[in-house]
């Protein structure tokens, strides 16, 4: 997309912000180093298992020993073509690596293998879910793989920097975004569809705690449809919400130079989160000049038409397709499809909870709602994650079954929910060992109604007189006579019955 | 009696198979060759007791009818190959101590073939410079001298000089090399050896220092053409360590080594490597070279290279340029000298200032220049594209000859300090061996004859792409009609 | 084109090479006369010529991912003029101290 196109992009109102001196517009691209889920690394056979002692997944290939080359990972080069399909990005069939040169502690060849003028993928574009089913589609500019450097601890020593290789050379796809994203809240709704793609096609973690993930963000100014302002660039931002504050600063920070009649100066930044603060890097002062070239261990990385054909024909279902599936196949909101197709972990329960043990259809909205509300409220309360939800999608679905055949109530289900969190068992073993099952019997019911109604002559009168009101008294009266488990529609139909 | 250090690998392994002598007392009789010859200054490490030890096992091997195909050979290594355990320096003081924990995949393959490496050769510091003054171990000394004048010494050319001495010397059998513009080549002419720059792709990088890695290419430095092709048979062949190393047999070169005419073969000769003022005795030799072709039975036709007069400025854009970043990797961090500093940056730039010689320097600088914002068109893609046209060149002769013939270099030997006050002139050395070294092509040179100062001069033989053993059979029958059985007088005695 | 001091400066500064004033007049000398040399270059006509990276032509040789390594800590820390191997913070390369 060209420059234009972008500048063209327009915020919502609601993200404009509000200086002395009018509205200002935040242009934000997002640069993301997604960690390849390889076994070993880009360019060596060394492992990337994370928290591994220091400097023992180094091979002298990523210590840059005299006379080492690099030989590239075949996984690698897989998980990246993937990664730019799922991001419906071009492929290209020639890419090549190049040498981007700077000396740094934690950079042991003193240049990092990257792809720079022919990067494996070009194009490509970022659905954003926003609230309220709206959505926004941001390009990608690029995806390229490269090399991770080794990392630098400042803090271990009072006037010396230690360095740990082994994340040098581990394989990092780099994915850029067009300048598009105008707000905090879409940066975020970026990174969250591209880590869920990310995880859905398995070729990332997602993690950003422990830096499998990572995000630069490109932040500027201008009054709304004006030119693009002079950028910053924030450095690796640990977490989704850190991205979203780390704006919010930087926008801030800028927009009170410019309205005092400052210029911003370009430059790269930190974003220091415990005092929620961006400060320019003393490290990066210098003058860049990469002196990027074609790296000449390593010859063009060609790929067959026909193999990127058959990565493509092989890509599991994405979010986006997902949670169209569920609108349109099971009748869900938009909202609701796309709470269920965010993650994957989600989308698995979920299906699982549809048809694990099922002998009948279930229904998905029912299903659906279940999960959304009481499900999701559960884990959120216990603070756990999907995986260890204490109840499982095959116990949810039987729930739902429950419900549907008659045994149990709505309302009686909700008791049942809590019995299975609680530990008790199957829904079912629950119902049978509480005595819960719903009576459906119409005799039974009759009887009851019956007793209520001789015991409460006046009121009886009353309705008939008129008091239409009265008829949730009764209900409620054989609710309580029954303990709750009267079929509330049987009992409906029997009470208007006996009462005409 | 012929002394066992005068024998060639092939005598040798034949005198060792028919138990004439054994490797220990091969070995010993160079191990004193050595220590006599120390002044020349040919090696940085000497590792005569691991060879003494090694020269046992051979022994044993021969005994046991499981000797490799270089059993008990005496070898050294250019000390730009990486050696387990051993000293490396590259002839830099940046890698003062480096002792790396692996083998080169060239120098294990000649280890595991049986050889006993006696040491670590001499170099122009990095491999950069054509007189082997550049080294930090100081400069080599050429074993020849000229008649008229034998108490001035000679360069053994560059950068692979500690091996062309040592081999001239009869301090070893044969010797690694490495040519990046005609380091192995330039040399061999200079000492009246036999120097072979196989295709680029036929011996393995991995392991071996980098200078340029887009033009390095190891090769061997031996006192014949059947020596060369012998270590090269073993040197050369796949190696999945190195992406850039090419997946081909390696070429059975005995019936190569064994001929005996060029009947059938179309010789080139490159009517723009007849450079004004180029010296006339150099000028001579190329004719007779020509003149036994023909007598052998080539069939020589004139052809034109045109973009030959560019060879050397491309090679000096593109060598440094690749160098820049291949040196980056030397910051005193992991390896090698450390100058302490205050701050990492100024650590580095300490470190780098003390750890590098002059020339080194001065091609980072010039790398890192013509890679910079700027300039990046106008030199280095500039060069990238002239090569393109230079290799052109060679593919538009090559539809016509099956070898090229060409003087190794403008000149022989020249004494040590001549040249060393300007850097272009230097480089003007390598004019004959650079284009050859842009191309990738298989390139080797061998002793024609001796200059009227008694000094060797070399022809070299330019062949196609991986028609390595085309080349190797030029140079067997060119060595026939040669004759060349001059050894420099300090060691004939 | 020739370099200045400037030049010579900055590109000392890129590559970490200290270069003590009373050297940079005469390694200005020896560069411009370098570029000089390789200035013949202009001369040619590379219209539409594609840039030669190398002279390999096949593709790109690709390995399997696997973890075909042994843990090298020991090798890898050995050549360090100074390094961290002792404490029990674990083994590290040490540099001066960086202020990000």
């Amino acid at each position: 997309m060209s420059l234009e196109s972008a500048m063209a992009i327009a915020a919502e109102p609601q993200d404009l912000i509000e200086g002395a001196t009018g509205k200002w517009e935040i242009v934000i691209g997002l640069e993301v180093h997604a960690q390849v889920l390889s076994q070993s690394k880009l360019f060596s056979a060394s492992a990337t298992a994370f928290g591994a002692e220091p400097n023992s997944q180094v091979s002298l290939v990523d210590a840059a020993f005299p006379g080492m080359l690099p030989v590239i990972n075949r996984f690698c080069v897989e998980q990246a073509a993937r990664t730019g399909l799922g991001i419906k990005g071009k492929v290209n069939p020639v890419s090549v690596f190049d040498r981007k040169n700077y000396f740094y502690a934690d950079l042991p060849q003193g240049y990092q293998i990257s792809q720079f003028t022919q990067p494996i993928v070009t194009g490509g574009e970022i659905i954003l879910d926003l609230p309220e089913g709206q959505s926004k589609t941001i390009g990608v500019t690029r995806l390229h793989l490269e090399q991770d450097a080794g990392k630098s601890s400042h803090d271990l020593h009072a006037t010396k920097t230690f360095v740990d290789l082994n994340r040098s050379g581990i394989a990092l796809m780099e994915i850029v975004s067009e300048p598009e994203l105008r707000s905090p809240e879409e940066a975020a709704a970026y990174l969250r569809k591209l880590r869920s793609i990310l995880r859905y096609l398995g070729t990332c973690d997602g993690n950003m705690e422990e830096g499998s993930l990572r995000c630069d963000a490109n932040v500027s100014v201008r009054k709304p449809g004006g030119e693009f302002g002079t950028r910053c660039e924030i450095k690796n931002v640990n977490s989704i919400r850190f991205v979203s504050q780390a704006i919010q600063y930087e926008a801030r920070r800028q927009i009170e130079i410019l309205e005092a009649g400052g210029t911003i100066n370009q430059e790269t930044r930190l974003y220091d989160s415990a005092r929620g603060e961006t400060r320019a890097m003393r490290s990066k002062e210098d003058a860049h000049d990469y002196r990027y070239f074609n790296d000449p261990d390593l010859l063009p990385l060609e790929l067959e038409p026909g193999w990127i054909e058959s990565l493509k024909s092989a890509l599991p279902e994405l979010p986006d397709a997902r949670s169209d599936r569920y609108v349109h196949d099971y009748g869900l909101s938009p909202y609701d499809a796309r709470v269920l197709a965010a993650e994957q972990e989600f989308s698995a329960y979920y299906e699982a909870a549809l048809t694990s043990g099922a002998t009948v259809q279930r229904d998905p909205k029912i299903v659906a709602n279940w999960m959304t509300s009481e499900v999701f409220a559960v884990l959120n309360r216990l603070n756990l994650e999907i995986s260890q939800s204490p109840i499982s999608a095959a116990h949810l679905g039987e729930l739902v079954d429950l419900i549907s055949d008659g045994t149990i109530s709505g309302k009686i289900a909700k008791e049942v929910f809590q019995a299975v969190i609680d530990g008790e068992g199957s829904p079912r073993e629950i119902v049978e060992s509480r005595g819960l099952r719903q009576v459906s019997d119409s005799g039974a019911i009759e009887a009851a109604i019956d007793s209520i109604l001789a015991a409460n002559p006046d009121k009886v009168a009353e309705f008939k007189s008129g008091k239409d009101k009265l008829f949730g008294f009764f209900v409620g009266q054989a609710m309580k006579a029954t303990a709750g488990k009267a079929n509330p529609a049987m009992l409906n139909d029997l009470l208007k019955k006996k009462l005409t | 009696m012929t002394k066992l250090t005068e024998l060639t690998i092939t005598a040798a392994l034949l005198g060792l198979k028919t138990k004439q002598f054994s490797a220990a007392e091969l070995v010993a009789d160079h191990s004193a060759a050595i220590i006599a010859s120390r002044s020349l200054n040919a090696f940085i490490t000497e590792t005569l007791d691991s060879a003494a030890e090694r020269a046992k096992i051979s022994d044993q091997k021969y005994a046991a009818g499981t000797a490799g195909v270089l059993e008990g050979i005496p070898l050294g290594y250019k000390d730009l190959f990486c050696t387990k355990g051993v000293l490396t320096t590259a002839a830099s003081h940046i890698l003062d101590g480096f002792k790396p924990p692996y083998d080169s995949t060239v120098t294990a393959r000649l280890d595991a073939a049986g050889s006993v490496m006696m040491g670590k050769l001499n170099l122009d510091e990095f491999a950069m410079g054509s007189s082997n003054e550049t080294s930090f171990y100081n400069a080599v000394t050429n074993p020849w001298r000229r008649r008229s004048d034998p108490n001035t010494p000679l360069v053994p050319g560059g950068s692979s000089g500690g091996s062309a001495s040592a081999v001239t010397a009869e301090m070893v059998m044969g010797a690694t090399g490495t040519d990046t513009g005609g380091s192995i080549r330039q040399p061999a002419a200079f000492c009246g050896l036999v120097g072979f720059k196989p295709s680029y792709g036929r011996c393995s990088r991995w392991g071996v220092v980098a200078f340029a890695s887009s033009l390095d290419q190891a090769g061997p430095m031996t006192r014949s053409v059947a020596d060369a092709a012998l270590m090269f048979e073993v040197m050369a062949g796949f190696d999945p360590l190195d992406s850039t190393s090419a997946n081909l047999p390696v070429p059975d070169t005995r019936a190569a080594v064994a001929s005996t005419d060029l009947k059938g073969v179309k010789i080139g000769v490159p009517k723009e490597y007849r450079i004004d003022g180029t010296n006339p005795e150099i000028i001579a030799m190329w004719e007779e070279g020509v003149r036994w072709a023909k007598a052998a039975g080539a069939k020589i036709l004139e052809v034109t290279l045109p973009h030959t007069k560019y060879a050397l400025p491309t090679y000096y854009v593109i060598a440094p340029a690749e160098a820049s970043a291949n040196l980056a990797r030397y910051d005193g961090v992991r390896y090698g000298l450390r100058v302490p500093a205050a701050s990492l940056d100024e650590q580095y730039e300490a470190t780098r200032a003390a750890g590098f010689g002059a020339e080194v320097k001065r091609r980072i600088l010039i790398g890192t220049y013509v890679l910079s914002a700027g300039y990046y068109d106008a030199y280095y893609r500039k060069a990238q594209q002239v090569r393109n046209l230079i290799t052109r060149d060679f593919t538009e002769a090559f539809t016509k000859v099956d070898l090229l013939l060409t003087p190794t270099a403008p000149s022989s030997a020249f004494a040590i300090g001549d040249k060393t006050m300007d850097a272009v002139t230097m480089y003007l050395n390598d004019v004959f061996t650079v284009p050859a070294s842009l191309a990738g092509l298989p390139a080797i040179s061998i002793p024609a004859k001796l200059d009227s100062a008694g000094l060797p001069l070399g022809l070299q033989l330019i062949g196609r792409a991986f028609d390595d053993a085309m080349v190797i059979r030029g140079a067997a029958v060119l060595e026939k009609s040669a004759g060349f059985t001059h050894r420099p007088h300090s060691i004939a005695g | 084109m020739s370099l200045n001091q400037d030049d010579v400066k900055k590109v000392a500064r890129l590559a970490r090479i200290k270069l003590p004033a009373e050297a940079i007049p005469a390694m200005i000398t020896e560069l411009n006369g370098i570029i000089k040399f390789v200035e013949q270059l202009q001369e040619v006509d590379t219209k539409g010529v594609e840039p030669m990276v190398r002279v390999v032509t096949m593709p790109l040789p690709m390995r399997d991912d696997r973890v075909d390594y042994p843990n090298l800590q020991r090798e890898v820390l050995s050549n360090a003029q100074e390094a961290d191997i002792a404490g029990n913070r674990g083994r590290y390369f040490v540099v001066p101290k960086v202020v990000e």
